[in-house]
C-alpha cells in the first residue's frame, strides 16, 4: 500500500514538473528591465555581447533601467521574431535586418515610428534618409530605425593589380572585366563571387536591375520579375563566370565566405562585399595590399538605368508592440542611436552610423568609411520594401544559384533563358 | 511442486454482482506511470499536428500571424494552389516528390542491402568482430549537424578531400567534379544519407538474425543448399516481421529527412537534390506564407498515410509461416 501511495506521489510529481516545463517565457517585466535581442555583427556571440555590455551599463547608469542582453545568431534571428510576434511574448527592443522591415511591418507586432514616436527618439531629421527609407513600406510610418548602416564596396588587391600594371581601380563593369582578365591566370583569378549565397546573389540582381532599368516589384506591391531588363542584369552578373572567365567556376559552390577568404589569401583579386575591412584585418591581410572603390557602373547605360550601385545595406533597431515598458524602450532607442553610441559602435563593427550628426568623426574618415558613406549617401537604394520581399530573395537568389551551377559547367545562359526562369519565379510570388 | 489454484481471497463478497475476476488487484501503477508520457506526445506530436491541419485551412502569412483566429478561412484553397500541376509552385512540388521518390527507394534498397550484408557476415564470431561492429554503428551515432556538415567540407570542390584524393592524388577525373550543385548533387545526398542511415538497417537485421535458429541452417546445408538460397529460403523468409518494420520505418524516417539536405546545402538545395521537406521549408518558412506550406504538409501526410496503410495491408496478407 505504502508502495503505491509512493508510486502516485512520484507520478504526481514528474506530471507537475512536465507541466511546469512547458511554461512561457517572459519579456521585461516591469518599468525597470528590459529584454533586447542584439544581431551577431562581430565575429562571434560572445564578442557581440563584450561589446554592448558596457554600453548596458551605461544606460542604466543614466536611466536606471536595466537591459537583459541576448545577442542571436543570423540563422535564428528571424524564427524567433516570427515566433514573439506571433506569441505575443519576447523582447521590447530587438535588431533586426533592414531588408525584413516591411515584411515585419505587415505582422503589425512592432510600434510604428510615426513622426510623434520619431520625436521621442530625436526627430526625423536626425537619421540618414537613405537608411531611414530601408526601414518600411512607403507611405507608411517606419517600422524600425536605423542603427547601423552597410554598403557594397569594390575591394582590390592593390599588389595584383601592380602586378597586372593596372593603374586605377575600374570604375565601368567593362573595365573590370578587362582588369579581370588581366589577373586571371597562374591559379589565380580576377574576382571572388558567393555564388551560392542566396542573400548575395539577391542583392547584386537588384544593384545590376537598377542600373539596367528594372524593377522587382510594381508600386501596387505586384512581382515583376520577368522584364529583358532584369534578365539582362542577371546575365550581367552570372557572365563573369560563364563568358568572360574572370571568376573561378568553384565560386559557384560558395556560400560560406569562402569568397572573403580568397580575396584575403590573395587567390583573387576583386570582391564586391559590405565592409569587410575588418574582416580582413582578422584574416591577417596586410592592410596596405588592398583598396576600396565604389561598385562599378555600365559605360553606356541603357534608357532608365538608373545609378545606383548598391542596396541600403544595414540593422536597423525595432521596439515590439507587446511591450510593457514602450516609454523606457524608446529611451534604449535613444540611447543606441545617440551620438556618443553611434560612434563607439559603429567604429567597433566597421560599419557607419545611421544618424547625419556624426559622420565627420574622425572615426569614419578611414578610406574604406568614406567610401561606404558616400555610396549611401549618392548611390544606394533600398531593396524593396514590400512584404514579398524575402520571396524575391529567395526565388531569384535560388535561381541564380542554379544559373551559377549551369555556368560553372561551361553553359552561357541566354538572356531570353534566364527570363523565362524569371517567369517560373515570378509566378510562385503569392 | 503442488498446483495450487489461487484462493478466491480476492473475490468480492457480495454473491449478487457477476463474478469479477480479481478487479482490485489490477494495478494502476502502469497507466499512471503512461501519463507524462501521454501528455508530452498529446502537446509534442498530436495537438501541432492538428493545429498544423487546421492552419492549412487558414490563409496565414505575415499579416495574420499575430492572431492565428483573425486569419481568413479559405478552405481547400491552398490546397488547390499547391496540387495544381499547372501552375508554378504546383510543377515544384511534385518535381521535388518526383526527387523524394527516387531518392527514398534508392536509399531504402542500398541501406537495406548494405545491412543485411553486414548482418549476416558477422553472424558468426571472428577475430575483430567487436571492432568493425562498434566501426559500424559509428555514422549513426554521430550527431547529424556534425556528420553532415563533414560530409559538406569533404565534397567541396576546390578543397574537398573527395575530388583531392580522386584528380590531384589517383588522377582518375583530369575535370574537376562538383558535388554540391548540378547533377552529382542528387548523387551526394544519397552516399549521405545511405552513410548515416544504413547502421540502422544493420542493427535491426543483426537483432533478427539472431532470432532465426541454426538448425534451419543445417538442414539446409544438409539439402545441399548454398549461400544464396540459403538466404533466400531460410534468412529472409524467417526475418519477415523485422523486413516488415524496418522497410516502413527506413522508408518514412527517409522520405522526410530534412536535416541531411539541410545541413548539406543549406538553405536553397540545388534542383536535382530537392528534397520535400527542404522544398516545403523553402515555401513556407522562408516566403512567410504558413498556411501554404501547412497545406503542402498535409498533402505529404495524406500520402504517407496512405502508403503505409497499402504496405501494411499487403505485407500482413503473407502466407501462413511454418
Amino acid at each position: 500500500m505504502f508502495k503505491r501511495r509512493l508510486a502516485a506521489v512520484a507520478v504526481g510529481a514528474l506530471l507537475a514538473s512536465t507541466l511546469a516545463a512547458c511554461g512561457g517565457s517572459d519579456s521585461g517585466d516591469d518599468a525597470k528591465t528590459l529584454t533586447y535581442w542584439a544581431s551577431n555583427q562581430s565575429t562571434s556571440l560572445e564578442n557581440d555581447a563584450k561589446i554592448l555590455k558596457p554600453e548596458l551599463d551605461k544606460f542604466e547608469k543614466q536611466t536606471g533601467i536595466k537591459v537583459k542582453l541576448e545577442v542571436v545568431p543570423w540563422s535564428d534571428l528571424l524564427n524567433r521574431l516570427l515566433a514573439a510576434a506571433t506569441s505575443g511574448q519576447g523582447p521590447d527592443v530587438v535588431n533586426i535586418g533592414n531588408t525584413w522591415s516591411a515584411s515585419l511591418q505587415a505582422t503589425d507586432a512592432l510600434v510604428p515610428f510615426d513622426d510623434a514616436t520619431l520625436e521621442k527618439v530625436g526627430g526625423k531629421s536626425r537619421f540618414v534618409p537613405a537608411a531611414l527609407a530601408a526601414s518600411g513600406a512607403e507611405g507608411k510610418p517606419p517600422t524600425a530605425v536605423p542603427l547601423y548602416s552597410l554598403a557594397y564596396s569594390l575591394y582590390y588587391n592593390k599588389k595584383m593589380f601592380a602586378d597586372a600594371g593596372i593603374a586605377n581601380p575600374p570604375a565601368t563593369w567593362e573595365e573590370l572585366v578587362a582588369d579581370g582578365k588581366k589577373m586571371t591566370k597562374g591559379g589565380k583569378w580576377g574576382l571572388a563571387i558567393e555564388g551560392a549565397h542566396i542573400s548575395e546573389n539577391s542583392h547584386h540582381a537588384f544593384a545590376f536591375s537598377q542600373q539596367y532599368g528594372g524593377e522587382w516589384f510594381d508600386k501596387s506591391g505586384k512581382a515583376t520579375f520577368a522584364t529583358p531588363q532584369n534578365a539582362q542584369a542577371i546575365k550581367r552578373y552570372i557572365d563573369f563566370i560563364a563568358t568572360d572567365k574572370i571568376a573561378n567556376p568553384g565560386n559557384a559552390e560558395y556560400a560560406q565566405n569562402q569568397s572573403v577568404a580568397d580575396f584575403a589569401s590573395g587567390k583573387a583579386g576583386m570582391l564586391l562585399w559590405q565592409a569587410v575591412g575588418s574582416q580582413l584585418d582578422l584574416r591577417k591581410m596586410n592592410p596596405a595590399d588592398w583598396g576600396v572603390a565604389p561598385v562599378p557602373f555600365l559605360s553606356s547605360p541603357p534608357a532608365g538605368g538608373k545609378k545606383v550601385n548598391s542596396m541600403v545595406a544595414g540593422i536597423n533597431i525595432a521596439v515590439f508592440k507587446h511591450t510593457k515598458n514602450q516609454d523606457g524602450a524608446l529611451d534604449f532607442v535613444k540611447f543606441m542611436t545617440s551620438d556618443a553610441e553611434q560612434t563607439l559602435l559603429n567604429k567597433t563593427y566597421g560599419s557607419l552610423p545611421s544618424v547625419t550628426t556624426v559622420s565627420d568623426d574622425p572615426a569614419f574618415a578611414k578610406p574604406e568609411q568614406k567610401a561606404i558613406q558616400d555610396t549611401l549617401a549618392t548611390s544606394a537604394a533600398p531593396l524593396p520594401q514590400v512584404p514579398q520581399e524575402s520571396q524575391f530573395e529567395t526565388l531569384v537568389g535560388t535561381l541564380m544559384k542554379d544559373l551559377f551551377a549551369e555556368a560553372a559547367k561551361g553553359k552561357s545562359p541566354s538572356a531570353s533563358e534566364i527570363q523565362d526562369k524569371l517567369k517560373t519565379a515570378q509566378e510562385q510570388v503569392k | 511442486m503442488t498446483t495450487t489454484v489461487s484462493a478466491p481471497q480476492t473475490a468480492p463478497p457480495d454473491p449478487g454482482s457477476p463474478p469479477r475476476r480479481k478487479r482490485r488487484r489490477k494495478p494502476a501503477l502502469p497507466y499512471l506511470l503512461l501519463i507524462p508520457a501521454v501528455v508530452l506526445e498529446l502537446a509534442v506530436h498530436i495537438i501541432p499536428m492538428f493545429t498544423g491541419v487546421w492552419m492549412s485551412l487558414k490563409e496565414l502569412t505575415q499579416f495574420h500571424i499575430r492572431d492565428w483566429s483573425g486569419a481568413p478561412f479559405i478552405g481547400l484553397d491552398n490546397y488547390r494552389v499547391t496540387l495544381d500541376y499547372n501552375s508554378a509552385t504546383g510543377k515544384e512540388l511534385f518535381h521535388s516528390f518526383w526527387v523524394t521518390i527516387v531518392f527514398t527507394v534508392l536509399v531504402v534498397a542500398l541501406c537495406y542491402a548494405f545491412g543485411l550484408a553486414a548482418a549476416v557476415v558477422l553472424q558468426r564470431p571472428f577475430r575483430g568482430r567487436a571492432l568493425l561492429r562498434t566501426l559500424f554503428l559509428t555514422p549513426y551515432a554521430l550527431p547529424v549537424y556534425t556528420a553532415v556538415i563533414t560530409w559538406s567540407f569533404l565534397l567541396q570542390r576546390d578543397t574537398g578531400a573527395l575530388n583531392h584524393v580522386l584528380v590531384d592524388q589517383l588522377h582518375l577525373v583530369d575535370d574537376r567534379p562538383f558535388w554540391l550543385i548540378g547533377g552529382n548533387s542528387f548523387w551526394s545526398l544519397v552516399l549521405v544519407a545511405l552513410w548515416k542511415q544504413w547502421p540502422f538497417a544493420f542493427l535491426c537485421l543483426m537483432a533478427g538474425l539472431q532470432g532465426i535458429p541454426q538448425d534451419l541452417y543445417e538442414a539446409a546445408y544438409m539439402d545441399g543448399a548454398g549461400f544464396w538460397r540459403r538466404l533466400r529460403a531460410v534468412t529472409l523468409p524467417m526475418l519477415r516481421p523485422v523486413n516488415q518494420v524496418l522497410l516502413l520505418v527506413l522508408f518514412l524516417w527517409t522520405f522526410n529527412d530534412f536535416n541531411t539536405p539541410y545541413v548539406l546545402f543549406g538553405k536553397a538545395a540545388p534542383n536535382q537534390a530537392d528534397l520535400i521537406s527542404i522544398h516545403i521549408y523553402e515555401s513556407s518558412f522562408v516566403t512567410w506564407n504558413f498556411g501554404l506550406g501547412s497545406a503542402m504538409s498535409v498533402a505529404l501526410l495524406l500520402f504517407l498515410a496512405v502508403v503505409s496503410a497499402i504496405y501494411l495491408f499487403f505485407t500482413r496478407k503473407a502466407r501462413s509461416d511454418a
